[in-house]
């Protein structure tokens, strides 16, 4: 509930002669033109947007209306738990590590990937190239063939970055040698992990795993890892909340912009970059860093995802919250899981993405949705704080509006405004943070979600980027289970 | 050919869509047309239409169906492409209609202070939305119809808990603080609070008001069932009495309401005593009894005399009953009327009015039918059609399903009034004249060609149609009263300055059609036939 909302619930009863000797302040719900009719006589009027709750969707509404009237749960206070862990969270980089090492659960044979859970034989082209890739990249296989071969065999484990404490863009590729970033919400104590990210173009997570690709992934293991490393260990622990909120005041979303956000790292760790040349680092391998940075604009998002992810998850488990905690797509599915259902997920088929195709590319060459990276959604950033990053409205086709709108609309849908992650042009308006499944499946409004395409085909790598609606049943479905559980 | 075409998630009301409808039926080259939302109502009367199942299967309510029927292809698209410039008006239409609240509760948000939520939404949804918007603590006015007795009860319960006001369900027409809500016309601000449980009739008792010469402090429409039922047990009512004898700004209080349940309005009446403030009480075909000696409280026994009685309070004069002698007056159309001219019809678009001229005919003239009966014997067995004496209330559900209120669109009127010019047994017509926000334009003007072409038919056959209206207006209504009054009078309309007296007028008239020479013979035929 809003702060304006719990306000006058609090002012406690009302008064008919309010109505006669205060301004009357309208909210019309219908037929515009009384709406109308009360401006012309200088009365200030809202006049909603209204559609059928729920689509018109009778059973929907009906297990809304339960929600609210059970007796069984006080979903409002177990959301303002929940709100207030995800608003205290404080995301914080503190260190580099191996996957093997230390993200809980891995193993020499376990392939992590985005999205829920997913066997090979659903996957889609991107993360089955991503999958060959990293096995060819631990030295699991030799060629493309053996790698479908092992993949098949029901040798390796398959799971989600999100069973692991991580995430990981587009396919989420994470393989036991792969270097990742350790964060920590320094508030709760929960850690979250992610990959380095490999830059544009072809990189193994849109499932390219040619030679380059490999190549690459071994000089983030061998080069960019351990002197990223040593640098933020003579930085010290880095505020990444403070980093975020910078961010949204230069033109950054966190997922789809992240120029501002990739700028910011290189400031930050300059210094101690430039200073590791004294203790015996060859300045040309600390320049390379330099430049691989600076040609990536994407850096950032590998800093993003798993600080939201941190944040995020200090709100899982809390009873009758119907916030939701998770969003993520493999490529053939989307899915949710909400703080008051545990670790279940809900899915849907994954949506085509609205957007802009780099040159020689379209849309017949484009797979489903796909990524961890939604996590900023879920945490209010990316797509819900879209009027923050007007300059990539364009991926949409909108005008400048159309991002202050988006943003505007995701309010329809959360429970709180962040206190600390602001934007500038909405007057320092908190983004949208607290999505309420219960919001979207009412209002039928879903998550703004920005978000690259990959090629359909593995191999090939990124080929657009756009704006994504997730599956509408997904929420429905998980609003049953809720009820289901909660109710009755 | 007929064609249907689904827009998926384009939700849009349904009044704007029956205009639309409407707008599209009169395109060239279009036989008929249907904009509609995918309920399943609407899909059914489409498939009863004889549109394709296969074009209909994907639709669910939130979309939007257009279904055409058009001589052939060329001009199904045609329509189609004019269908969608008739939206793409109404997206456009609106200030930043891109950001504006989908929900009630950003609406508050976004509005602080927001102290009154005025719903018009499809029955069905509205109760909900009414719910949320008194749990955040606003007063509530239920425009809407088709809302339950349950939800009704239960709403003004929580209502009365939270010290909400709930004006409704089908609550046509408010006054707050000099501001008309609705379908409420633009009454001179005064001393007198109305609360009352009949839409039109709050709407004639403060125009006279107006008239004559004083002003309305707050007008509080209640919605039908309020005294009715006694499981509503006039909440809103009691509600509205108990603010207005607070209310430093109204010193005198008038109650207007359809026959109450006994024990309702005893309470009613029981609260304006408490009240200690001059108090008229109208009860719509009750007779008014004797008030108690000492007692502040009147009873009227029509709206006109409502408003005369509150505006006699509040001024210590009471208005000038004006120079017309209806006698003389009915006398002079009688003399006009050809044998055999000798019923009377009502064609009325407002119900409490509606209601006024029944009960007052059925005293002056016997028998009357009409679709407000409570005698099932005088029950209109089709509503759609006249017989003998009859009052038509086009706005009752019958004549709205899937088109506008008659005051919205008068050819629901026009179109009846034509359809029944050539009975030469009509001795009068009478008609009310509704102004206001919401209604029509130019309502008289509209209205003015049907009741000529009926003159004429009458002329025609060697008779003359004599045609009493009263128009519900003020000066501050943006139709113009004195530009409405006129083009009836041009038309020939005996035009009444209140229902009251056009019920009255026309009454008179029928009687001396009954004496007169022709009418004489065939009504004592009839009489003795009985």
């Amino acid at each position: 509930m809003s702060a304006t909302n719990t306000a006058s619930a609090e002012k406690g009863r009302g008064d008919p002669i309010d109505l006669f000797s205060s301004d009357l302040k309208v909210v019309n719900l219908g037929l515009e033109s009384f709406a109308d009719n009360l401006r012309v006589h200088g009365v200030e009027v809202v006049q909603v947007d209204w559609k059928p709750p729920a689509g018109g969707d009778a059973r929907m509404v009906a297990l809304l209306d339960r929600i609210a009237s059970s007796s069984r749960v006080d979903v409002e206070a177990a959301n303002a738990v929940a709100v207030s862990r995800i608003l205290k969270g404080k995301p914080t980089l503190v260190g580099v590590g191996t996957a093997l090492d230390t993200v809980p659960g891995m193993t020499k044979t376990t392939v992590l990937h985005s999205g829920p859970p997913i066997t090979w034989d659903r996957m889609c082209g991107p993360m089955r190239g991503a999958v060959i890739g990293g096995l060819i990249y631990e030295g699991l296989a030799a060629t493309r063939e053996e790698a479908e071969r092992l993949a098949a065999s029901g040798e390796i484990r398959f799971d989600p970055c999100h069973h692991h404490d991580s995430v990981g863009p587009m396919a989420g590729v994470m393989t036991a040698s792969m270097p990742v970033w350790i964060f920590e919400n320094a508030t709760f104590g929960n850690r979250a992990y992610c990959t380095f990210n490999e830059g544009l173009g072809k990189v193994l997570r849109y499932g390219a795993f040619s030679r380059e690709v490999l190549d690459r992934l071994k000089w983030i293991e061998t080069e960019l890892a351990p002197i990223m490393a040593k640098a933020l260990a003579a930085h010290g622990p880095l505020d990444m909340k403070n980093i975020i909120a910078q961010v949204l005041q230069m033109g950054d979303e966190g997922h789809n912009r992240n120029r501002a956000g990739t700028s910011l790292i290189i400031r930050e760790f300059a210094p101690h970059l430039v200073r590791l040349a004294a203790s015996g680092t060859d300045p040309e391998k600390i320049a390379k860093v330099l430049t691989f940075m600076h040609g990536n604009d994407h850096f950032f998002l590998n800093l993003s995802m798993p600080a939201s992810k941190c944040t995020v998850d200090a709100a899982r488990g809390i009873e009758g919250s119907t916030v939701i905690i998770g969003m993520a797509r493999n490529g053939t599915d989307f899915g949710i899981r909400v703080s008051g259902l545990g670790d279940r997920w809900f899915t849907g088929p994954a949506s085509r993405v609205e957007g802009l195709y780099l040159p020689g590319f379209g849309p017949e060459d484009a797979a489903l949705d796909i990524g961890d990276s939604v996590i900023t959604e879920t945490a209010g950033i990316g797509g819900f704080a879209m009027a923050a990053a007007p300059a990539i409205v364009q991926f949409v086709g909108g005008s400048p509006e159309d991002a202050l709108a988006i943003t505007r609309r995701m309010y329809e849908i959360t429970l709180a405004e962040n206190d600390v992650y602001r934007i500038p042009i909405l007057d320092f308006r908190g983004t949208p943070t607290g999505i309420d499944l219960r919001k979207i499946v009412e209002t039928g409004i879903l998550p703004a979600i920005n978000t690259g395409i990959a090629h359909k085909e593995p191999g090939v790598g990124m080929v657009g980027a756009g704006l994504v609606k997730p599956p509408e049943n997904c929420f429905r479905d998980a609003l049953s289970a809720f009820a289901e559980r909660y109710t009755n | 050919m007929k064609k249907a075409i689904v827009r998926k998630d384009s939700y849009f009301d349904s009044v704007f869509l029956m205009q639309l409808s409407k707008g599209l039926k009169a395109q060239p080259g279009v036989i008929d047309a249907v904009v509609a939302m995918g309920t399943p109502m609407n899909l059914e009367l489409l498939r009863g239409m004889g549109y394709a199942e296969s074009e209909l299967a994907t639709a669910s309510p939130n979309d939007l169906v257009t279904a055409v029927e058009c001589p052939d292809a060329d001009s199904v698209e045609a329509a189609f492409v004019a269908a969608a410039e008739l939206l793409a008006r109404k997206k456009r239409s609106g200030p930043s209609a891109q950001t504006a609240p989908a929900s009630i509760g950003a609406a508050i948000e976004s509005l602080p202070g927001a102290n009154l939520a005025i719903i018009s939404l499809p029955g069905a949804w509205a109760a909900r939305e009414a719910r949320k918007a008194l749990n955040a603590g606003l007063h509530v006015m239920l425009f809407s119809d088709n809302v339950s007795l349950e939800d009704e009860i239960a709403l003004k319960t929580l209502g009365r808990e939270k010290g909400l006001l709930v004006m409704g369900p089908d609550c046509g027409t408010a006054i707050i603080d000099g501001k008309p809500l609705c379908f409420a016309n633009v009454v001179r601000q005064g001393p007198i609070g109305v609360v009352a449980a009949a839409g039109t009739g709050l709407q004639e008792v403060t125009c006279l008001i107006d008239r004559f010469g004083s002003g309305v402090s707050q007008g509080i429409g209640t919605g039908g069932r309020d005294l009715k039922n006694e499981k509503v047990g006039g909440i809103t009512m009691l509600m509205g009495i108990e603010a207005l004898a607070r209310d430093a700004a109204t010193s005198v209080i008038a109650i207007v309401s359809k026959p109450p349940a006994r024990s309702v309005a005893e309470r009613v009446v029981a609260a304006l005593e408490k009240t200690g403030k001059p108090s008229i009480v109208h009860f719509v075909g009750m007779e008014p009894p004797s008030p108690r000696p000492g007692s502040k409280l009147r009873y009227a026994g029509s709206l006109e005399e409502t408003a005369a009685l509150a505006v006699e309070f509040a001024t210590g004069k009471a208005p000038a009953p004006g120079d017309l002698n209806l006698d003389m007056l009915a006398e002079q159309e009688a003399k006009r009327l050809a044998p055999g001219q000798r019923f009377l019809r009502g064609y009325y678009t407002g119900g409490t009015v509606a209601d006024e001229a029944m009960i007052l005919l059925q005293k002056l003239t016997g028998a009357v039918h009409s679709n407000n009966q409570t005698d099932p014997a005088l029950l209109l067995p089709d509503p759609k059609v006249s017989i003998g004496h009859t009052i038509v209330d086009l706005g009752d559900d019958v004549f709205t399903v899937g088109r506008p209120h008659p005051m919205i669109d008068p050819s629901t009127r026009t179109e009846r009034i034509l359809a029944e010019k050539d009975d030469a047994s009509i001795a009068v017509v009478l008609v009310d004249v509704v102004l206001g926000y919401g209604s029509h334009d130019d309502p008289a003007g509209a209205l003015v060609p049907a009741l000529v072409e009926a003159r004429k038919a009458a002329e025609k056959r060697g008779g003359y149609l004599p045609v009493v209206a009263s128009v519900i207006g003020t000066p501050g209504d943006h139709q113009g009263m004195a530009a409405q009054v006129a083009k009836l009078e041009a038309a020939g309309c005996l035009v009444m300055p209140s229902n009251f007296r056009a019920a009255s007028l026309a009454a008179r008239i029928v009687a001396k059609a009954a004496v007169a020479p022709g009418g004489t013979d065939s009504f004592a035929a009839k009489a003795g036939h009985k």
